[in-house]
Formats: structure tokens, sequence, C-alpha cells
């Protein structure tokens, strides 16, 4: 699904990730384990080129997003996003956070459709909605997904009064009610106080077990051995290891990652 | 000051008898319409430009347009403004060959362009002011620049700059007092005209003042209360 070839960032002089190769297929949840400041989030955020690569590939569906040609919105809005700091609209509702990049896309897609069928030319039939259809139909996925959150009963607070654990559910919601085919999350637990570590990473459990293709950056090592399929460990700006979890935890090879390993297991 | 009730009379004698509340009226809305569609004006431009200036800038078409911006913003802030309302009437108009122009619509719109230049700057520190993470978490959407822009972004700079955008509003009602330059009737023009007619003006001038002072008092009250409603989303308890 997602496919990066000899992908080098430099942040001026200083080379942050060199020739990392990797590949990451449907279905498959990857967790980025690392050091900080080796590079682990920076990888992260050029697989949806937040951060646009100095050289080197990112293919998603076949296509390299990386080239400045290619209109990266459209494909940012099938890989999903969640932030250490949440990144809730603060002048939207929660209902509103939810709703707005899944409306703006179907009207954007309606108007082009309509544009399409003036002039004759072939378009998709289903594109063409009216506002208010598009409205109720994202409410409705918008509801359907706070539900599975439990957080329906803050659909109409503004993010600056839940708590953080509330923040990131919604801003998880928020990236899924765009239907993205991969989920990235960039230390999505890292800025919660501890007793809200749970409820975000029990969100993220479920999302994994309904097949969600996901790639994330934590420090949450349980996490890491329960969910995930393969665990990269990035360090100095390589990856130094890539082994599902057993191997990792149980019999490292790399002596970066044993070293590692020794520090953060007690 | 030793005759003030004489000269008090012949100020309501002209300002009413002779009709001339009619011109301060007249002046009055001049004053407010100058003031209020030159904001707008400059409200417009200057969130373009802001937006522009803040546009990263890889490629070669927004670093044109962020010179260009800049250019606009150096000439409106380095000259004054009665300079830039004496060459709009009396040297650019004559020159496209525009005759008989009307010196309030003219007034309109340098004063747009002249607080586009100084909202510009006010808008960009605003938008500088909205936690990164705003835009990150747009663009992560798959929305544009100038979607998230427009839609997140800037709602939340105006509320920050708020107050001071107030005060720019404040600022353009007082400097239209200059607009006489260009002989188009304000308020200073009216109540000059009413000294005018027997040389008096210290009356015509007092309530000159104290009209002013109650209008900037109005819009500083109606600022306070158009950012309570703004604030209701950040408010955490």
């Amino acid at each position: 699904m997602i496919e990066v070839c000899n992908l080098t960032k430099k942040f001026g002089d200083l080379t942050v990730l060199e020739n990392i190769d990797l590949k990451i297929e449907k279905g498959e949840k990857v967790v980025i384990l690392g050091p900080s400041g080796s590079g682990k989030s920076t990888l992260l955020r050029c697989l949806n080129c937040m951060e646009d690569p100095t050289s080197g590939c990112i293919f998603f569906h076949g296509v390299d997003i990386a080239d400045m040609k290619v209109d990266i919105n459209v494909h940012r809005q099938k890989i999903g996003m969640v932030f250490q700091h949440f990144n809730l609209f603060n002048n939207k509702t929660v209902i509103e956070n939810i709703m707005l990049a899944p409306v703006y896309v179907a009207k954007k897609k309606a108007r082009r459709a309509s544009i399409r069928k003036f002039f004759g030319k072939s378009y998709v039939a289903e594109d063409i909605k009216k506002v208010s259809e598009i409205k109720s139909e994202a409410r409705e996925n918008a509801f359907r997904l706070l539900t599975q959150v439990d957080l329906v009963e803050k659909a109409n607070e503004y993010p600056s009064r839940l708590s953080g654990g509330q923040k990131q559910r919604v801003a998880i919601v928020r990236a899924l009610a765009m239907n993205p085919d991969v989920m990235l999350f960039d230390e999505p637990t890292s800025a919660l106080d501890p007793e809200m570590v749970g409820e975000v990473l029990e969100v993220m459990k479920d999302l994994a077990e309904s097949g969600m293709t996901m790639v994330v950056v934590t420090h949450e090592m349980g996490f890491a051995r329960e969910v995930a399929d393969r665990i990269i460990f990035v360090a100095d700006g390589i990856i130094a290891e890539d082994a599902p979890p057993e191997e990792f935890f149980d019999n490292p090879k790399s002596p970066r990652l044993r070293e590692f390993l020794s520090k953060v297991i007690h | 000051m030793d005759n003030f009730g004489y000269k008090v009379e012949l100020f309501l004698k002209d300002f009413i008898d002779a009709g001339g509340y009619r011109k301060v009226i007249a002046g009055l809305g001049n004053t407010l319409s100058i003031a209020v569609v030159g904001l707008i004006i400059g409200i417009l431009i200057g969130t373009i430009i802001a937006a522009v200036r803040v546009f990263p800038k890889y490629k070669l078409m927004p670093r044109i347009l962020n010179g260009i911006c800049s250019l606009y913003v150096e000439f409106f802030r380095g000259t004054p403004m009665v300079v830039q309302l004496l060459l709009s009437y009396y040297v650019l108009l004559p020159l496209l060959g525009v005759r008989g122009a009307d010196s309030v619509v003219v007034a309109m719109v340098v004063f747009g362009l002249n607080s586009g230049a100084y909202i510009s700057e006010i808008m960009r520190g605003g938008i500088l002011s909205v936690d990164p993470g705003q835009m990150e978490g747009g663009r992560a959407m798959g929305l544009s620049f100038g979607t998230t822009m427009m839609k997140i972004v800037i709602p939340q700079a105006i509320k920050n700059i708020l107050p001071t955008l107030g005060n720019e509003f404040i600022t353009l009602i007082k400097e239209t007092s200059i607009v006489s330059f260009i002989a188009a009737l304000d308020l200073y023009k009216a109540f000059n005209d009413i000294g005018t007619n027997n040389y008096e003006f210290i009356v015509p001038y007092l309530v000159m003042a104290v009209i002013y002072i109650l209008l900037v008092l109005i819009i500083s009250i109606g600022v306070r209360l158009m950012e309570r409603s703004l604030r209701k989303g950040d408010r955490s308890m």
C-alpha cells in the first residue's frame, strides 16, 4: 500500500533520515520505535508528505506522492493522521471538526461532476448530490463513529472543553470520517495524562482489530508488543531493525536496539 | 472666553436656524461611510496579502507575489495618507482621464488601500499567533492551504486581532478629517464651514471634538461586545 524507496530527509545540513526503504502492506500494523531525535516522527510525517522528502520516492497506491507535480491533497484524503497534540480545530465544535473535510470533499466532487455533466463529459452519477444530502450523510457517519468511541454527548462541545483523552479520540474519529486506507499515528499518547492513555490505546486496538492499516510512532511498548505485526526500530536516521514483536523484544539483533531495550524495559 | 454665551448663541443659530445641522449630518455620514468602506476593503486586501506572505515559498510564483505584496505595503506605509489622497485625486485620476470623480468614493478607495497595508501586517501577526498545528491538522485531512486558511486559521486569527482591528477602525474614523484636502465633506469640513460663517471657531470645534469622542466610544463598546461573543469557543469552563 505504501512503499518508501531511498528516502532521505535533511533539515539544512542535518541529515535526519538516510536512504530509508520500507514497505507497508494492506492491513498491516507497523509500530515505529526509536530513541528521541532518531527521526521516527519525521519518517512518519514523510509518509503523507507533511515533510517533503529531500530525495527518494513514496508510493501510495502506486503513485509517487513525493513528486511535487502530484496533487498531494487528493492522496492525503485517504491517509488519516493523528497528532501528538491532537490539532483539533479550535473554532469548530466536535461534530463540525469531524464533518468539515468529508463535506468539503464531497461538495467539491459534486461540483466537478455537475460541471462535467453540463459539458457532456463522462461523470460518476453518484457524485452529484445536494448539499443537504452531503451534510446529512456526513452527520450520520460522524455520529456512528462518535458512538464507537463513546463521545456522542460531546458532539456540540468545543475542543477546549474536552479532556486530552477525549480530544485524541475525537481526532481519531475525525481522521476516520474520511474513510482512509491507512492511519498514521504520531505519538498519539505522549501528550496525555497517564490515566487517559488507556482509553486512547483501547480505541486504537479496536481499530487494529477492524483490519485498518496502521503506522504508529509510540513509546508504548505494551501496545507495540500486543498490536504490531512488525516493529521498526529507527536510530541515527536508518532502520536498524525490522522484525515481528516477539523477535524484536526477545531476540534483538542490532546492538543499538539491545542498548535501547535495556534502557526502556526495566 | 468672556462672551462665551454669545458664541454659543451664534453657533446654535448657524447650526439649527441656518440649517448647519444638515451639513453636519451629511459630513457625519461621509465620515462613517469612508471609514466603514475603507475598513472592509482594508480587511479584504489585508487578509489576501497576509495569506500570500505566510504561504510557503518553495516555488517561484509565491515568491513573486510576495515581492509585489511587500512593495505594496512599503508604499502605503511609507507615505502619509494625505499624500496618497492628493496623488490619487489630482495626479492619478487626471492621468487616467477620469473627470468629475466623486471625492468621497476616491477617499473610500484610498482609505481601503491604505488600511489594507496596515491590516495585512496585523493579520500576518494574527495568523502567526495561531498554533501551527491547526494548519497541519487541516492539511493532513487533505484540505488545501487556502481552504485551511479560510476555514480554520483566519477565523481564529481574526478573533486574536479583533482589539487591534477595532483600533484600526478608530484610527480610520479620525483620519477621515483629512479628506477635505480633496474637497470631500466630512465631519471636520462641516463644522469648519459653520465656523467660517462668522469666524467663530471655538464652539463648532468643541462640539466636533465631542462628536468624535462619542463615535470612538461607541466603536470601542461594539468591539468589546463582538470580542465576547467570539470568545465562546475557547472558554474552558
